[in-house]
């Protein structure tokens, strides 16, 4: 394996002026460009979608408020829950993807590199379909413009008799078309790991990160093609009078509800389980010592594939199934739990035993173990049916899956921003701004989403613009909205560090954190052949091999 | 957080921290949920403190030490006994949550109506309740009585569930656990409340605009009173010549083409029966008192007190807003 780049004859050459510069971006079809691509359009819509959070927070901070009108506030949750999922926290997944897989397994590029930017490009102009709503659309009768059908959309909401004009139009191609762009790039991920990986590399020798994303890409296919059949039909009923969801002539509205949730439910684990790969590349190395249980830890991820195609239902237990269909979805929800619980246990026997360094990405990958315990075990209580009766639809579990996707998702997110920094910019972060960013946004996001179970077990319902004041809900409320200012804090001092170490920071080199997966064994920036020889491996740790010649990996696995 | 779960079940029940508290049951529903969501409780309540031991343990005994001497620790791969132990362990806890969840499910389910059990349509409409109790002749809207129910001699109430429109959730915490009204999808639900008072709700599925004031008040009452509230609801409307002008307003301009009167020629069903409007404690779903300054500007801009509401202002006159609300507080 070579470590070494071929020198730029850099001073020679002017600056490129800016419109070549930027007529690179758009025209790239490089996995890294790309990468950076999907990372900075998802950071774009993180600030869009985390303002419309802070409004609905600000509008519920007393009962009987009236900062926004409940059109306003419909319109706000409906955004704020589509931006999250399919525009902020899935580009950024399919950044890190692109961005490392071929790193890792020592490739050149994507498998289908002009796919990749196609897929891009359909990401993002589908983001800005849905935003082009406030422009073009028209909402529920005198509502005005954006999509306010909530993030499920569940029919009959949707159909024109209740939502005039074309906001859910724009709701329905703006999924649409990303979620061609989404097909896409799952198509690109498998055959990149499949096919692309370099000599020696079988498939029991990839870095964890690239299994799991190779079943992220498995889940997508098959979670986001129902998505993609359920708009097609929906848009068949709002404009060529078909009737799959429309209850005035006989169609179910609960067809919709399992067409959407057949997607939906593999979808948060086509969102978790990269958050997943991020932290069995970070704890490995912040602990200084392998994963423990590779093996079992790709078997339990597989097994997370599969049960999460058979849990959907349970996200529709108050709908009225039978008591047979609801048990069925109680033991397939639970069921989930154990493999779940095994990568749990495996990240706390990788930690066991080693030499522990608090760098700002292991913060919030230990950040993320707890809050996924607690994640997991409130799921577990909504799995409960009977239980699943009061609690579904409430707050309890509005703060069960911010729980998941903040508390868990996110907080991984930012641990691996701060951990592949160095080696996307070739500049270190500010190691205090990133604590600085950790502390501030763990107060924040357990002040809101810890005090937001608590209205949920009292009878608050979801997706209300207002309360009455008698229910005892004020006060948690309260505490709530307050939290959201720390994370807004968090995520500001974040942004100004990624911009301050981009221009300031110290010179990272290529390894600055003495790890063990081939993305650390070229430049920082890696150049745009990644690398110059194809790198050959004999074990699932090749930096490890090569710095510790007299004890290779490849005699333990 | 498991924690604030258990406290909020063993508050002080003289104080309640609220009138929607789940963990405050008093139907045999919410009694039954409530017995397994302490148990789920526990479980899980003593999963987290085992992991979150372990956690902590680990973080604090293995982190690198100040005076470090650079080498690695022992690099351990995995151990097949330990990954063993933690599968098995956790597919036991599964079976045993699985098995106490099932018997409530099937509990809940699987009762069928007596003989004597009260049964009653509510259909959701965009933005409030109807009910319709087809055994004893009465509609009514968005308060619902039902009567108390003996636990030595139960008289539950079975409610089939329809939506007009689009879906709903009927959610009154301490009768029972929500269920969806969904159109085209027949539901249903029963409650047995064993104390008399009014129980607290408000719809639980995001239905439109005014999804947030679609509120649900369910009064349970003693057999008299109840029978004496059924005998009530089926009089026809109270007519009073007083009120005449109030009543030809009413009758010639479009609030007979959502409300019915009974005996009267308003028929509409679009919106909820009038006939005993003064019988209720709020108007709007619960949306506001019924009082007779409520009622006027209700009818005078109900946006301003329910905006998205589907009820349009109706563009009267002062004189005839008065006549109005006037023939409107006779309904008794």
């Amino acid at each position: 394996m070579s470590t070494d780049a071929i020198a730029m004859p850099s001073a020679a050459i002017a600056p490129r002026p800016i419109v070549a510069r930027l007529h690179d971006w758009v025209t790239t079809v490089d996995h890294k460009r790309l990468g950076i691509l999907y990372i900075t359009y998802a950071l774009m819509f993180l600030l869009i979608a985390g303002v419309e959070a802070m409004i609905i927070r600000i509008q519920l901070i007393r009962p009987h408020n009236d900062f926004v009108s409940p059109a306003v506030f419909n319109r706000l949750f409906t955004m704020h829950g589509t931006t999250m999922i399919f525009f902020v926290i899935m580009p950024f997944m399919f950044g890190f993807a692109n961005y490392l897989i071929p790193l890792m397994v020592g490739a050149r590029d994507m498998a289908f590199p002009r796919l990749n930017a196609f897929s891009f490009w359909m990401t993002a102009f589908g983001g800005l379909l849905l935003y082009f709503s406030l422009v073009g659309g028209n909402g529920l009768y005198g509502a005005g413009n954006a999509p306010d059908v909530g993030w499920f959309a569940y029919a009959p909401l949707t159909s024109q008799t209740f939502s005039v004009g074309h906001s859910t139009d724009f709701w329905i191609l703006a999924l649409l078309v990303s979620g061609f762009g989404s097909i896409g790039t799952a198509v690109n991920i498998i055959a990149t790991v499949l096919c692309m990986r370099c000599p020696g590399m079988t498939l029991a020798k990839m870095p964890l990160f690239a299994w799991l994303n190779l079943v992220m890409a498995g889940l997508v296919i098959l979670a986001v093609s129902p998505l993609t059949a359920a708009q097609i039909m929906l848009l068949v009923d709002r404009y060529l009078g078909g009737h799959f969801f429309d209850t005035q002539a006989g169609g179910s509205a609960v067809i919709w509800m399992h067409f959407f949730w057949v997607f939906g439910h593999p979808e948060v684990y086509v969102l978790v389980i990269p958050a997943f790969a991020f932290a069995s590349e970070i704890i490995p190395v912040f602990s200084r010592k392998p994963i423990f249980g590779y093996s079992v830890m790709v078997g339990a991820t597989i097994a997370i594939g599969f049960i999460s195609m058979s849990v959907w239902a349970h996200h529709m237990f108050t709908v009225g199934m039978s008591s047979a269909a609801n048990a069925f979805f109680v033991i397939s929800t639970m069921a989930i739990a154990v493999p779940t619980g095994i990568k749990i246990f495996n990240w706390l026997a990788t930690m066991w035993g080693g030499k522990i360094e608090f760098k700002t990405p292991m913060l919030f990958c230990i950040a993320f173990l707890f809050q996924f315990l607690i994640a997991g075990l409130t799921g577990i209580m909504q799995g409960a049916a009977p239980f699943d009766w009061h609690l579904g639809s409430s707050y309890f579990v509005v703060a069960h899956f911010h729980y998941v996707i903040v508390g868990g998702i996110l907080f991984c997110l930012f641990g691996a921003f701060y951990y592949w920094f160095p080696k996307m910019s070739g500049k270190m972060y500010s190691e205090t701004l990133g604590k600085l960013h950790f502390w501030l946004f763990i107060i924040g996001f357990h002040l809101t989403f810890d005090f937001m179970h608590i209205p949920g077990l009292l009878g608050m319902p979801r997706r209300i613009y207002t309360y009455e004041p008698d229910r005892g809900w004020d006060t948690w409320n309260f505490i709530v909205t307050i939290g959201v200012f720390f994370q807004a804090a968090g995520v500001l001092v974040f942004l100004g560090n990624l911009i301050w170490s981009y221009f300031r920071g110290k010179v990272a080199g290529s390894d600055p954190w003495d790890a063990w997966t081939l993305e650390w064994s070229t430049n920082s920036p890696p150049p745009a052949y990644n690398f110059t020889s194809p790198p050959v491996v004999k074990s699932r740790r090749p930096l490890w091999d090569l710095k510790h010649p007299a004890d290779p990996d490849w005699n333990y696995e | 957080m498991c924690f604030c779960g258990t406290g909020l079940a063993f508050a002080d029940p003289t104080q309640p921290l609220s009138p929607t508290n789940i963990f405050a049951p008093a139907s045999t529903p919410a009694k039954s949920i409530f017995g397994l969501s302490l148990f789920v409780l526990a479980v899980t309540g003593a999963i987290f403190l085992v992991v979150f031991a372990l956690l902590l343990y680990s973080v604090v005994k293995f982190r690198k030490q100040r005076n470090d001497d650079g080498r690695e620790p022992p690099q351990v791969y995995g151990s097949n006994q330990v990954e063993l132990a933690w599968t098995i362990i956790p597919l036991l806890i599964v079976v045993a949550l699985f098995m106490a969840t099932a018997r409530v499910i099937a509990l809940v389910q699987k009762t069928s109506p007596p003989g004597n059990a009260i049964a009653i349509t509510a259909i959701g409409h965009q933005f409030w309740w109807e009910y319709r109790y087809q055994d004893l002749g009465v509609v009514t809207a968005n308060e619902l009585h039902v009567p108390v129910s003996d636990p030595a001699h139960p008289t539950p109430t079975f409610i089939k569930l329809l939506s007009a429109d689009t879906d709903h959730s009927f959610w009154v915490p301490r009768l029972a656990g929500k269920t969806d009204l969904i159109p085209n999808h027949p539901n249903s639900m029963w409650i047995d409340p064993q104390q008399t008072g009014v129980y607290l709700g408000q719809c639980a599925q995001y239905c439109g605009t005014q999804h947030a004031k679609m509120l649900l008040r369910v009064y349970v009452q003693s057999k008299e009173d109840f029978d004496r509230w059924i005998r009530q609801q089926r009089q026809p409307a109270f007519v009073n010549d007083a009120v005449s002008q109030g009543q030809r307003i009413f009758e010639t301009t479009a609030c007979i083409n959502c409300h019915t009167v009974s005996g009267t020629v308003a028929n509409g069903r679009f919106g909820p029966d009038l006939t005993h409007l003064m019988s209720r404690d709020t108007i709007a779903a619960g949306a506001a008192l019924n009082t007779p300054e409520n009622l006027r500007r209700w009818i005078l801009n109900p946006s301003q007190i329910k905006p998205g509401s589907l009820m349009p202002a109706m563009e009267l006159n002062e004189q005839e807003l008065d006549a109005l609300t006037a023939y409107l507080e006779t309904l008794r």
